[in-house]
């Protein structure tokens, strides 16, 4: 038998989005696959080994080529600048990243602080805006940290606004939009290039 | 930074233990014997180079580089390739009669890495240069040579994906009408941002066939029937030289027969304006990076004042060896223990072992605090300990 096809999926928001795509697609995953608390699933039927991960981890298993194909964020692809092909835009779990902060405040002028689970698409935007700023590297909460002071602005996503509403947000600025992106290992690429442009097909006829 | 541990070592950089050292030296054996079957002969340059000679000379990012300063406050990197280096010695020494030189090295080069500290920032490359050569047929010696050096090698699962970087160029610049939109686009394909490429494409005023042109540009990945399609992506002949050579190469490939181990894949684009022409990279089925790659150079000699074209390709051994796995077979160890009385006999039995191509270590008994691990160590051990004529007791 030829060796399967491995694939990363992002576990949660994500997740649910691309498993009906790839059935969309005409791929039989079955019904269990929805519910399992497994990390690694093999779907003989279809020669196919699912890699379940954390979402901001889905491009390191790619670059290292553990995994041949894997589901990420363009949120995350921008912030881990990863060795993979983005071959395909899925369009799904749409959102944006942007700039948020209280409302009707401005920054500081001397060095505004930024708070952010992005510090690289953070510091890369404000550069190009010719802001100086101090970025702080947060893991969760970020609304938190313009509410308690810890921050003039925050850099997260954003798909319905609720968070930021509820927390007494606004948004400032938009930075760029997000979606999931269908990314490859360069490897797996070139050696297993039918298998992968197969799916890349089957998949843009349903996007 | 917090104080070093006395066993830490440079980021990046790593020792290489018995064990690996002779797998090592197998795998690199069975390469460099390959090259000089093909007449390659083995040169070496020094790890430091002048940072405005070799460093900007080379394809190897800047940041990438390791710098520091001579005692003339001049800088200096340590060499992040051997191409550059090479291109220097025969620019200025070797290349002073008008026929091809073909040289050959296994040297390590140093890069820093920008993440995961744990990476390699020196590792060893095993590679050719033929230069002064600028045919097609050289660009297919590269190609068999690597092909016929890795089966040597032990390795069996692997392919070679050939572009050329003159299509590309050709066909971009033909389309988006200057060079500067053409490198924009190239800018996508080198950060393999395949979904960027077709939004920037759409977002081009262009006519429907031209963008169409583009896009399907991705498509242009397989066997021989690449080079048909390509031409059918060309207008006025421009890029047509490209997809010529690659015919010529693919016709040179079969001659060679290994073209079982090559596919194209013209969206496959190297470090920017530094290879000129074809170019190929290596993957190994197991191995998640590329192996080896090489292709054609043709300015880089002109750096260095000597205008000719050239070509070669580099393995890089971590990687090889990643794919090809532990060696089976090391040459086994054999240990002589002897105590002072019976040194000459140990002594004479050594020398005669030693000449018949066995490796034999001779150990003074007295020296050993654990006769067990010593003797595990070992594939045999004989004892010659006590007077002679008596039986030692084990």
């Amino acid at each position: 038998m030829i060796e399967p096809l491995t694939i990363a999926m992002p576990k949660g928001r994500i997740f649910e989005e691309a498993v009906d795509l790839l059935r969309k697609a005409g791929y039989q995953l079955p019904p269990e696959f929805d519910d399992s608390r497994k990390l690694i699933i093999d779907v003989e039927e279809e020669n196919f080994r699912f890699i379940l991960s954390k979402p901001t981890d889905v491009a390191t298993y790619v670059e290292h080529g553990v995994a041949d194909l894997g589901i990420a964020g363009k949120d995350v692809l921008l912030e881990e600048d990863r060795d993979v092909y983005e071959v395909l835009d899925l369009k799904i779990s749409g959102c944006y990243l942007a700039v948020a902060g209280l409302p009707n405040t401005k920054m500081n002028d001397v060095a505004p602080k930024i708070a952010t689970k992005y510090p690289k698409v953070a510091a890369t935007f404000f550069r190009e805006q010719g802001e100086q700023v101090e970025i702080i590297k947060l893991n969760g909460s970020i609304e938190l940290a313009p509410i308690i002071g810890l921050a003039d602005r925050i850099v997260d996503i954003v798909s319905t606004g609720r968070t930021l509403k509820e927390n007494g947000l606004v948004e400032y600025e938009t930075i760029t939009p997000i979606t999931s992106r269908l990314i490859v290992n360069p490897v797996s690429y070139r050696i297993k290039d039918q298998r992968i442009s197969e799916m890349v097909a089957s998949l843009s006829e349903v996007i | 930074m917090s104080q070093l541990f006395m066993f830490e070592k440079p980021l990046g950089m790593r020792d290489t233990l018995p064990k690996l050292y002779e797998t090592k030296q197998h795998v690199r054996t069975a390469l460099e014997m390959e090259m000089k079957r093909w007449g390659y002969q083995f040169i070496a340059t020094p790890a430091l180079e002048y940072y405005e000679t070799v460093g900007t000379a080379s394809a190897i990012l800047d940041q990438q580089l390791f710098k520091l300063l001579d005692q003339q406050g001049h800088t200096l990197v340590l060499r992040p390739d051997m191409t550059s280096p090479i291109a220097r010695v025969a620019a200025s020494k070797l290349l002073k009669e008008e026929f091809p030189l073909r040289l050959a090295y296994s040297d390590n080069v140093f890069r820093a890495q920008q993440r995961e500290g744990g990476r390699p920032a020196e590792f060893e490359q095993v590679g050719v240069e033929c230069i002064g050569d600028g045919t097609v047929s050289a660009d297919g010696e590269m190609i068999a040579l690597a092909v016929s050096a890795l089966k040597e090698a032990g390795l069996e699962n692997f392919q070679l994906s050939v572009s050329h970087a003159g299509f590309v160029e050709e066909l971009f610049v033909q389309i988006l009408g200057n060079e500067d939109r053409a490198r924009e686009l190239i800018q996508f394909l080198y950060e393999k941002n395949y979904v960027g490429y077709r939004e920037h494409v759409k977002s081009l005023p262009l006519s429907s066939i031209d963008s169409k042109r583009l896009i399907s540009f991705l498509d242009l990945r397989g066997g021989s029937e690449v080079i048909g399609k390509s031409l059918d992506l060309i207008e006025n002949g421009n890029g047509k030289e490209a997809i010529l050579e690659l015919q010529e190469l693919w016709n040179i490939l079969n001659d060679y027969d290994v073209t079982k181990y090559i596919k194209f894949d013209l969206s496959l684009v190297s470090h920017m304006s530094y290879y000129t022409g074809i170019l190929f990279e290596v993957y190994a089925g197991n191995v998640g990076f590329p192996i080896g790659n090489g292709g054609r150079y043709d300015s880089l000699l002109e750096k260095f004042g000597k205008s000719t074209g050239a070509t070669g390709f580099a393995i890089r051994l971590d990687r090889l060896l990643e794919a090809i796995g532990e060696l089976d077979e090391t040459v086994p160890i054999e240990c002589i223990l002897f105590s002072p009385e019976r040194r000459k006999e140990a002594c004479a039995q050594a020398k005669e072992r030693r000449q018949a191509g066995r490796h034999v270590v001779l150990q003074d008994i007295s020296g050993v605090k654990d006769l067990d691990a010593c003797s595990n160590k070992y594939s045999n051990v004989t004892f010659l300990v006590g007077n002679v004529g008596k039986e030692p007791a084990k």
